[in-house]
Formats: C-alpha cells, sequence, structure tokens
C-alpha cells in the first residue's frame, strides 16, 4: 500500500538525519568529523526545536560515542550514531564488542580515506578496515538508498534472527554533501515499519529460565564477561550464524519496505543492471555504480554486451547472489575503492575471486583499484576499465591482474 | 540525608556480590564493593571497567554479580554509564520504562581511570551525566601484572618501575585524580577507604543520591602488588590515613569536609603519623629504607604534608 | 569439571549463566578462622571487612562460610576482642 511521499532536497548527511529523525531512535550518541558533520549537526537542530524526544549525547570522542551506544543498546534503547575514516578507526575496539554483545546499534559510515596523510575525501578504506568485525555492512549508491536504508538497518539488526549491529555506508562528500532530491515517507509510517525495540529472550538458568536480553534491575544479567579458551569461539561461533542468518532478513526486509514506499534495491543485497546476458561486467559498491551505470548504457548503444553489479550488501557476503548474476559473464571486472597493500588484491575482489574458485568455466576476474582519497573516478575513467574487459575477453589475455585507476605514474 | 548503617540489620539482606570470585584473598577491592552494595537504595546498574574486579567476577559462565552489570572495554566505563543513563532517561521520557529511576555505578580500577579512562570520566563529568564513579585505586595495573599507573605513588615498586639500583622505583607523584574531579565542579567527590567502612558507606550513599555527576576515590589495598600480608589490608589502609598519605574528605558544591579519622588527626596534630610508618610493612617500598634511597622517604613526606596543609587550610569543618 | 556446552546451547551475547557460589574457593586457604563465641561481641567488624562474604550473621551469632573463606586473616586481624583464631588446617 504506497503512500504519499514528500519531495526534499537533501544531502547524503541529512538524509541520514531525517531517516534518524522518524525512526523513534532513543539515544544518538556523536563526535564530528567531517564528511560525517551535518549528520550531527541536522539532528541537534531536531533535537533543540522539540521535534524528536532523543537523548543527545555529545561524546568526547567516537571511542566513546560508541561506548555510550553500547551503555544505551544494553539497556533495551533504540540507538544510533555515525563517524567515518579515523573516527571508526578510533572506535575500533568498541566495533567488536558491540557486535559481540549482539546489540542493533545503527551507525553511518560516511566513507572517508583514512589518514595519514589526512585526507577528508571519500574511499573505503574505513569500513573495509573493519569488515570482520560481525557488524552489517550495506553501501548505498545516493541519498534516496540513504534514507531508506538506515530506516530498514534498525529492522535488520533487531531482528530476532539477526541481533547484530549495522553499518550504512555513503561516500564522503559525493553522497554526504550533493543535494539530491529523496522522497520522505510520512512519519507515522517510518514509525509503524520499524516499530518499538523488542528485546530477544535468553535461557538463564540462575533466573529461572527465559529473560529478555537487557539490563534489567529485575532480571540481574552479567554482560562482557571474561571468556577463557574454553568458550570464546563457541561465542564467536553465534556470531556467524547471526550473519547468516541476516541474509534472508536484509531481502525480506527489502521486500517489506518497497510495499510501503515503492523503492527497493535489487533483492536488498545485489542490484544488476544488463547482467542478463551480458559478457564483461563489474562489481562495485556506493556512488560509483551510478557512473558505471551509465557507461554500460553507452557502451550497450555500441553493441558491447556490457553489464554492472552494484553490491548493496557486502557484509553478510552474497556469494550465491553474485555467482549466480555473473554466471554467464566471461570477464568481471572488481572496482575496490581500497588499496590491496601487500594483498594479493584488494577486498571486494579476493571475496570474489573466492566464490567463484569452484564455478565451472572460471571467469576471468581481475582487479581495478580506484578512487583512493577520493580521486574522482569518471565516465572516461570507466570506460577504460570496460575496454580493458573487453580486451580481455577478445584476447584471452591479462595483462596484470590488478591494476590501479586513475593515479597518475 | 543522613543514613542510618546499622550493619545487624544489613548483614540479613541478601548479597548483591556473592562468594566465589576469584579475587586475591585480603583484597581491598572485593571489601570496597561489599561495603558499597549494602547501602544501594533502589534499582541499580553497574558498570565495569576491565580490570581485576571485572575480570575476577566474570570467569564465563560464572557470575558473582546479583544485579545488572555490564563490562564494556578498559577506559570507557564513565562513557558506558553516560549511554546507560542517556537511553533510560529517553525510555522514560517516552512512558516505555519500567522504573522511574535507576542507579549507575561504575567501579573501575586506577588504570582504567587515572590514565586511559581520564577522558571517558572528564567528558561525563561535562556532560553532568547521573551517575556514580567509583575508582578503587590498588594504585598500579594488578590485573595485567603490577605495572605502575598514574596512580603509584613516588618510589612504589612496580613490574614497570622496579626498584633498580639506578632508578628507585616510580619517580613521578600519584595524581591528585580526585582535585581533577573537584576541579570539573561536579557536585559531590570524596575519598573513602574500606577500613573507614561507615564513612565509605555514608558517602557512597550520597554520591548515589545527588543529582549529577559524583566521584568516590577508594583506597584499595592489594597483598599481592603491595607485597603485604593479606591480613593486614584493612591496617594497610588505616595507616594510610593516619600519616595522612590517604586523608579522607568530600567536596559537596565546593566545600571541602574532613571526614572521620583524617578530621580527628586534623583536629589533634599528635595522631599524625609519619609516613614511614605507612611504608615500612610494605614490600613494594622495601628499598627506600636503604641509605642511598631515603631521600625518596623525605620527597615523600614533604608532598604528603603540603598536600594536607593545603587541606587544613581549604577544609571548612575543622 | 563440568561438561563444556556447544555453541547452540549457550546464551548469544556471551552472557553469563551460573553464578560463582558452585565454585568452592575454601580450598584455596592454609589457615582457618575459628571464632570463639564466647568472646564475640557481635560488633561484625567481621563481617564489614570480609572480602568474600564468608562471614555470616543470621539475626544470633556470627560464623564462618568455610565453602568460600579464603583465609585471608583479616577478620581475626581487625576483631577488637581477638574472638577469631587463625589457625593452620
Amino acid at each position: 500500500m504506497m503512500v504519499k511521499q514528500k519531495v526534499m532536497g537533501l544531502s547524503g548527511d541529512e538524509a541520514v538525519a531525517w531517516a534518524v529523525k522518524q525512526c523513534d531512535v532513543d539515544m544518538v550518541a556523536a563526535y564530528p568529523i567531517t564528511p560525517q558533520t551535518i549528520i550531527v549537526e541536522r539532528f541537534s537542530e531536531f533535537v533543540a526545536n522539540g521535534e524528536v524526544e532523543t537523548e543527545f549525547v555529545a561524546c568526547e570522542s567516537e571511542h566513546s560515542a560508541l561506548s555510550a551506544c553500547v551503555g544505551a543498546a544494553a539497556v533495551g534503547a533504540r540507538t544510533f550514531t555515525a563517524t567515518a575514516a579515523n573516527g571508526l578507526a578510533l572506535m575500533w575496539e568498541i566495533v567488536y564488542i558491540a557486535s559481540s554483545l549482539r546489540l542493533p546499534i545503527v551507525m553511518a559510515i560516511v566513507n572517508r580515506a583514512l589518514s595519514g596523510p589526512i585526507c577528508i575525501h571519500c574511499d573505503h578504506g574505513d569500513s573495509m578496515g573493519c569488515r570482520d568485525a560481525s557488524w552489517i555492512q550495506l553501501y548505498c549508491e545516493d541519498a534516496q538508498e540513504v534514507y531508506d536504508t538506515v530506516i530498514q538497518a534498525f529492522r535488520i539488526g533487531e531482528h530476532p534472527k539477526v541481533q547484530l549491529p549495522v553499518m550504512v555506508m555513503l561516500d564522503g562528500f559525493v553522497l554526504s554533501h550533493t543535494l539530491q532530491n529523496v522522497k520522505i515517507l510520512p512519519d507515522e509510517v517510518v514509525k509503524e515499519f520499524v516499530g518499538v525495540r523488542k528485546p530477544v529472550e535468553v535461557e538463564i538458568p540462575y533466573l529461572g529460565g527465559k529473560v529478555p536480553l537487557v539490563l534489567d534491575p529485575e532480571k540481574p544479567l552479567t554482560f562482557g564477561p571474561l571468556d577463557l579458551y574454553n568458550y570464546y569461539y563457541e561465542h564467536k561461533m553465534q556470531q556467524h550464524e547471526a550473519m547468516e542468518n541476516a541474509r534472508e532478513v536484509i531481502e525480506t526486509i527489502n521486500e517489506e519496505y518497497s510495499k510501503i514506499s515503492g523503492r527497493k534495491y535489487g533483492n536488498g543485497l545485489i542490484e544488476t543492471y544488463g547482467l542478463e546476458d551480458a559478457e564483461i561486467a563489474t562489481i562495485v559498491l556506493g556512488s560509483t555504480a551510478g557512473t558505471v551505470r551509465s557507461v554500460v548504457k553507452q557502451l550497450r548503444k555500441n553493441g558491447i554486451k556490457a553489464g554492472v553489479l552494484r553490491l548493496r550488501t557486502f557484509r553478510p557476503f552474497p556469494a550465491k547472489e553474485i555467482v549466480e548474476a555473473l554466471k554467464n559473464v566471461k570477464v568481471i571486472g572488481v572496482l575496490d575503492r581500497s588499496g590491496p597493500f601487500g594483498g594479493y588484491g584488494a577486498p571486494v575482489f579476493l571475496e570474489t575471486r573466492a566464490i567463484f574458485y569452484d564455478e565451472d568455466p572460471r571467469p576471468v576476474i581481475v582487479n581495478y583499484v580506484y578512487g583512493l582519497g577520493g580521486r574522482d573516478m569518471h565516465p572516461g575513467l570507466v570506460k577504460q576499465v570496460y575496454d580493458d574487459l573487453q580486451k580481455i575477453l577478445e584476447t584471452g589475455k591479462i595483462e596484470r591482474h590488478i591494476k590501479f585507476i586513475g593515479v597518475r605514474e | 540525608m543522613s543514613l542510618k548503617i546499622n550493619l545487624k540489620e544489613i548483614a540479613l539482606k541478601k548479597p548483591l556480590i556473592l562468594s566465589g570470585h576469584r579475587l586475591c584473598a585480603g583484597c581491598g577491592a572485593s571489601i570496597i564493593v561489599r561495603q558499597v552494595l549494602s547501602v544501594l537504595r533502589g534499582p541499580t546498574i553497574l558498570v565495569n571497567a576491565t580490570g581485576c574486579l571485572e575480570v575476577a567476577t566474570t570467569i564465563y559462565p560464572y557470575t558473582s554479580w546479583q544485579l545488572p552489570w555490564i563490562h564494556n572495554a578498559f577506559e570507557n566505563a564513565a562513557a558506558t554509564a553516560s549511554g546507560i543513563e542517556a537511553g533510560i532517561k529517553a525510555m522514560i521520557r517516552k512512558g516505555r520504562y519500567k522504573y522511574d529511576h535507576v542507579d549507575v555505578i561504575c567501579f573501575a580500577g586506577d588504570g582504567g581511570t587515572y590514565d586511559i579512562g581520564i577522558q571517558a570520566l572528564s567528558g561525563a563529568f561535562e556532560r553532568g551525566h547521573d551517575f556514580l564513579y567509583i575508582l578503587y585505586d590498588n594504585e598500579a595495573y594488578m590485573n595485567t601484572g603490577i605495572q605502575r599507573s598514574g596512580g603509584t605513588p613516588l618510589g612504589a615498586a612496580t613490574t614497570t618501575s622496579p626498584a633498580g639500583t639506578v632508578i628507585p622505583g616510580k619517580t613521578e607523584h600519584k595524581k591528585p585524580i580526585a582535585d581533577i574531579a573537584v576541579a570539573h565542579r561536579i557536585p559531590y567527590v570524596a575519598t573513602a577507604t574500606p577500613a573507614h567502612w561507615a564513612d565509605l558507606m555514608r558517602k557512597v550513599r550520597k554520591g548515589i543520591e545527588v543529582n549529577g555527576p559524583a566521584f568516590i576515590h577508594a583506597f584499595s589495598p592489594c597483598p599481592r602488588g603491595w607485597r603485604t600480608p593479606a591480613g593486614k589490608s584493612i591496617e594497610i589502609a588505616k595507616l594510610a590515613v593516619d600519616t595522612c598519605f590517604f586523608p579522607l574528605w568530600e567536596c559537596e558544591n565546593g566545600v571541602w569536609k574532613l571526614t572521620d579519622r583524617s578530621l580527628a588527626v586534623a583536629r589533634n596534630p599528635k595522631l599524625k603519623k609519619p609516613i614511614e610508618e605507612y611504608l615500612k610493612p610494605q614490600g613494594r617500598f622495601r628499598h627506600l629504607f636503604k641509605p642511598e634511597n631515603r631521600h625518596v622517604i623525605k620527597e615523600l613526606q614533604e608532598r604528603v604534608d603540603r598536600i594536607w596543609e593545603d587541606l587544613l587550610k581549604r577544609c571548612e569543618n575543622i | 569439571m563440568s561438561e563444556l556446552k556447544g555453541w547452540r546451547e549457550v546464551p548469544i551475547a556471551g552472557v553469563c549463566w551460573k553464578l560463582s557460589t558452585e565454585f568452592k574457593t575454601g580450598d584455596w586457604r592454609t589457615f582457618k578462622p575459628i571464632i570463639d563465641q564466647n568472646k564475640c561481641i557481635k560488633c561484625l567488624m567481621c563481617w564489614v571487612y570480609c572480602p568474600d562474604e564468608a562471614i555470616k550473621w543470621d539475626g544470633e551469632k556470627v560464623s564462618v562460610n568455610y565453602d568460600f573463606c579464603k583465609g585471608c586473616g583479616i577478620c581475626a586481624n581487625e576483631c577488637p576482642v581477638k574472638a577469631i583464631e587463625m589457625v593452620l588446617e
């Protein structure tokens, strides 16, 4: 049942703030860092004008901001924070702790290059750096998706079969500071969609049975004990299972959301264009997907069977879906906006290669590192990638598996 | 606001920290915690920084805690407490919380407070959250093997400030953490020891009842790290106060007062003992009694005296 | 040694599910405190100073919980009437 939506001119950061405003969040903790600052500024305005009933905690560092979210989430509150690059790097130990405590915190990451040298512009090195922290990671292409995804993130994380924190990524400056038309749902519709956070229950013998997983004086739980080698592994397995459960939940929420908004992002995990008969294709995350799609459209006009797969969910990695979508593609170029630095390729490339290993026949998979530190990936460079893929397709020869696009030699 | 402490009544209540924890025999921290938990006024949530107390009371799957308790990380007890307080505030405002009020208490060691934890502590003070932070100060990073911290006193031997032939123990004075708390102008700051239990309990209750941040610096003797016999922990705490090494005071909205034994010493200076009496029973200070290191004892005495004189000048109730 | 549980059997989020009272620290000690009830004035100093909640007050008298007493000797050291003696076990 579609509802009437208001169109607002919002930047990506503002879209985040609006989504948080409507999601009945109890506590927002924040520390400013470019390019995330507008999220917390806009949200503070909502607070100062009495438009939300959220407690705004202006923490003295990102580490404390996420720590405060852990505390609030542990008492059953719905909580949100946002950061970028070095802010994320500073809160790195708490990122792991938050997911181990199974707290459905939602955090917006405005992708920015990690220092040093200090660079405030966009790349994915920050969120890629904690890809194994057991957080769900969703990458957005435009401000509309940012708005929609933040709302969905609360539902995904709070789902009883998931109970994990969620990172929503938006490209620094490219999305965070660029004005776009964003369709905003009415307040009551969003409020109904996200509902009220309902803690799951755990079985505790000394408390006489099932109790809610929150800090409650009536049912005193002990969160964050010391694990020895006899139980740490088991606790990690539980997180692993939750990540596996998240796949289906992300798809379901994507579907449910489309019913109230008229918008869905592929199946929630991946979004494809032109892959039905593509011979060459790229995998890309974030805003660059828009540029790639326009280049693909152009190539198709010229008879090149090109396609693109936008990876919306990076964690959990949608192995099955990617393999299925690209099964007829012969040459795949994986676009990574973060560096390899000693790895045999950058993160997305490595995982893509791994999932195709058992396929027969195997496609050619090559890596194009691009856009580090906000280096523009304009259509000309994207076309360069596709020209390269086409050459590999025609000659069967691979110059190098890993290429760096856009860097001056 | 004067709390009636009747031990015979309190001792009949169900304990909120259970036996079976693995803290050392004679550990000051466990005595402090038992005394603190005996004067709670209602629903309470505890936040515990990484350290001896946290580790020894929650070896999975066992827990000694009979009230809701969370350990997050080492340096963020105050930040976690801020989040708990804010989250509850919001839920109460929205009419979605079953309690009218919950007290939030942090337990952290000197490691997690003086050094790595000072940022979060300062931030929480500045934001004015309603919580009580109790520092159990055993004067070193005891849990990781007795390394020096900002709370280690001058001359103490620790594993990272050992009593060597060239350098005799720690060469820096103890950071005045409670003074730092007072400088933040929070409503209530106090010092306490488990030996002076009535004083500690009264101050804890005050800290809980005060609206806004409260800080209690609790002296926590450590037989293992201080190389003292397990049975002497309370005795050592008494000596710390009698020698004015650890004076008992409280500062309520900027008004300083000496309390308990320290008030008695201020009123009768003959009760003040020389610092050597405090240092002698402790193995960590043994090297200071060598002739070449005696100057450290002198420096320590001077420091203690200066701080004591300052206190005498500013306390209003002597 | 109790049987270790599998990852599907333990509660999520690593929350504890047993009380430490199942772990008897009484076997740590070398000396045990013996209270002379005739000397005891029931001031409860032993209770207020015991690190392990191993001194019990039942409304009438004070006793030691030997399941958990670690034998630190603080109670004996602090008893104002010397009613507690630390005896080699």
